[in-house]
């Protein structure tokens, strides 16, 4: 009788420990493997946090075919001409050393959903048991012929991916003469940085009053309107910068003559430059698209927010500017940040047999540098709602700066410095 | 009489192992909820709250302090740049789990984690 009472006990105990889908007191992922392609904010944190929120007991590598991590965030400080280069790279060395992460460095050409595995440009395979992928952005010129003649895209920059093309812009603004005219042209919303077009005009017009000071900044905007802290930009061009920058909104790019440079509109005059900056329309960088992640009209991808899974391909994340947002989510750096963290927990509850956490809550912060001095935010907190199945911003959060100030520049500087920590050191 | 013992001993125990289990089930998970959300305070104050310079370290402040500060930035009795607006998106129960996870932490931070 008592030894019938005792199975029956265990027995119940048995279910019991099933139903809570954890046995043991510590989170263990027992080694499962968990490949993140792509090092930017979004998958170098997923990458780290994957390894801390297990305790170190996933097996964590991270394919990234850049030596170091160049921040975009700030890189419009380098267009004009406060900040280096070597000012916004960080070395991905300190993932590997302090947090036990693989570096491969290698791009994916294929994933292989079935069979759980990616295949490396260098040609080797890689298995994972769950795949977190954080391409970032790509450019797309399909509808921008003159983009498409050979040599264009080295000539007419983006500079919307910090690098090599960050210094090139520079170059050209440092060529230009005295007098002449630097022209912008932003795509239709949702784009990467919606406020990062209108910052980096703020610099080029920093950089013009001191050094050229006869030369103008034409924004030629496809929105409506500026599409973050309107009225503080606009401020920033009436006050700081008049005469300077000139603000054009509803200018749909069309075509690009390169050599003519000169910018086509669907509805407005010609506009011909010393220097033009297009950003082109965006999606979700390449490996997303080629692979059908990209399920959003072949441009952004679809994904469960609780866990970043994707709505198309099992065992599969997808996180950072590449994903079809929530209503009032930002592609920012800072959000991608908060992402990698949100998809880390989940594929560790996944993983280790743990509840996945049924309320995310996170938040988004971003600094603008009106000059490069000054400096002006938008913040917001977004949480999950069950009943909507997506983020939602908080009601009464977030906000802007009640105007341009330097104390928020330093904060501005301590922001890069935390964020490139949190991710990477 | 005292083969009774050892098993009324070991039911015991299968109960309590249970329980401890159960309970260690739901830890597991709410920890991980709760180190989400302190960790969307890392992007600015650094991971696990260890600030790398110009912002606050929340690592190893008491709850009590953590709670007041984010209740005074609520109520706008703190003047601040941002953390006004941040701390209305968070609520009391969430404002409470997020001070106690940075208060349980050392003021110093421990040497990096030895890899595999």
């Amino acid at each position: 009788m008592q030894r019938r009472e005792f199975i029956q006990l265990v027995g119940a105990g048995a279910a019991a420990t099933t139903l809570v889908g954890c046995a043991t007191t510590n989170i263990d992922a027992k080694g499962a493997k968990v490949l993140v392609i792509g090092g930017g904010y979004g998958g170098a944190t997923a990458a780290k946090y994957v390894r801390k929120f297990s305790n170190y007991t996933a097996d964590v590598t991270l394919i990234e075919p850049n030596q170091n991590f160049i921040s975009c965030p700030l890189s419009n400080l380098v267009i004009g001409g406060s900040k280096k280069l070597e000012d916004i790279t960080v070395s991905y060395e300190g993932l590997r050393k302090n947090h036990g992460v693989n570096l491969v460095r290698d791009s994916v050409v294929s994933i292989d959903v079935a069979k759980k595995q990616v295949r490396l440009a260098g040609g080797a395979s890689l298995f994972y048991d769950r795949l977190i992928v954080s391409p970032g952005i790509d450019l797309t010129y399909d509808k921008l012929p003159g983009m498409l003649a050979p040599n264009a895209q080295n000539e007419v920059l983006h500079a919307w991916k910090a690098g090599e093309q960050t210094i090139g812009l520079r170059k050209q603004l440092e060529s230009m003469k005295n007098g002449g005219v630097f022209a912008i042209s932003i795509p239709l919303a949702p784009y990467r940085c919606p406020p990062g077009p209108y910052e980096r005009a703020c610099q080029v017009a920093e950089y013009f009053q001191k050094n050229k000071p006869k030369s103008k900044v034409l924004i030629l905007d496809a929105n409506d309107d500026v599409t973050s802290k309107p009225g503080l930009f606009k401020l920033a061009w009436s006050r700081r910068y008049a005469g300077i920058v000139e603000y054009r909104p509803k200018h749909s790019l069309t075509d690009v003559d390169v050599k003519g440079k000169t910018l086509k509109f669907e509805f407005n005059d010609d506009i011909k430059a010393d220097v033009l900056n297009v950003l082109p329309p965006m999606r979700a960088g390449s490996i997303a698209v080629k692979t059908g992640l990209a399920n959003m009209n072949g441009r952004w991808c679809e994904v469960d927010f609780l866990t970043f899974e994707s709505k198309v391909a099992p065992n599969v994340h997808v996180l950072g500017d590449s994903i079809q947002i929530a209503p009032g989510m930002p592609k920012s750096g800072h959000m991608a940040n908060q992402h990698g963290k949100t998809c880390a927990a989940a594929v560790v509850a996944i993983l280790s047999g743990a509840d996945v956490n049924q309320l995310p809550v996170y938040n988004n912060t971003c600094y603008s540098f009106v000059s490069s001095q000054d400096v002006v935010h938008v913040a917001s907190v977004h949480q999950y709602d069950a009943a909507k199945k997506t983020m939602v911003t908080v009601p009464g959060s977030g906000g802007v700066s009640a105007a341009a100030n330097p104390l928020e520049g330093e904060y501005a500087h301590a922001w890069a410095r935390n964020i490139w920590a949190d991710m990477l050191v | 009489m005292s083969q009774l013992f050892t098993r009324q001993s070991s039911i015991l125990a299968a109960v309590s192992f249970v329980s401890l289990m159960v309970i260690a089930g739901s830890v597991n998970a709410q920890s991980l909820q709760v180190k989400q959300w302190a960790a969307s305070c890392s992007a600015c104050h650094g991971t696990d709250g260890y600030s790398e310079g110009g912002m606050a370290s929340l690592a190893g402040q008491t709850k009590a302090e953590l709670i007041q500060k984010m209740n005074e930035y609520k109520s706008g009795k703190r003047v601040a740049s941002i953390m006004h607006q941040l701390s209305k998106g968070y609520t009391d129960e969430q404002i409470e789990q997020i001070s106690a996870y940075f208060a349980s932490l050392p003021v110093e931070k421990a040497a990096p984690k030895k890899t595999k």
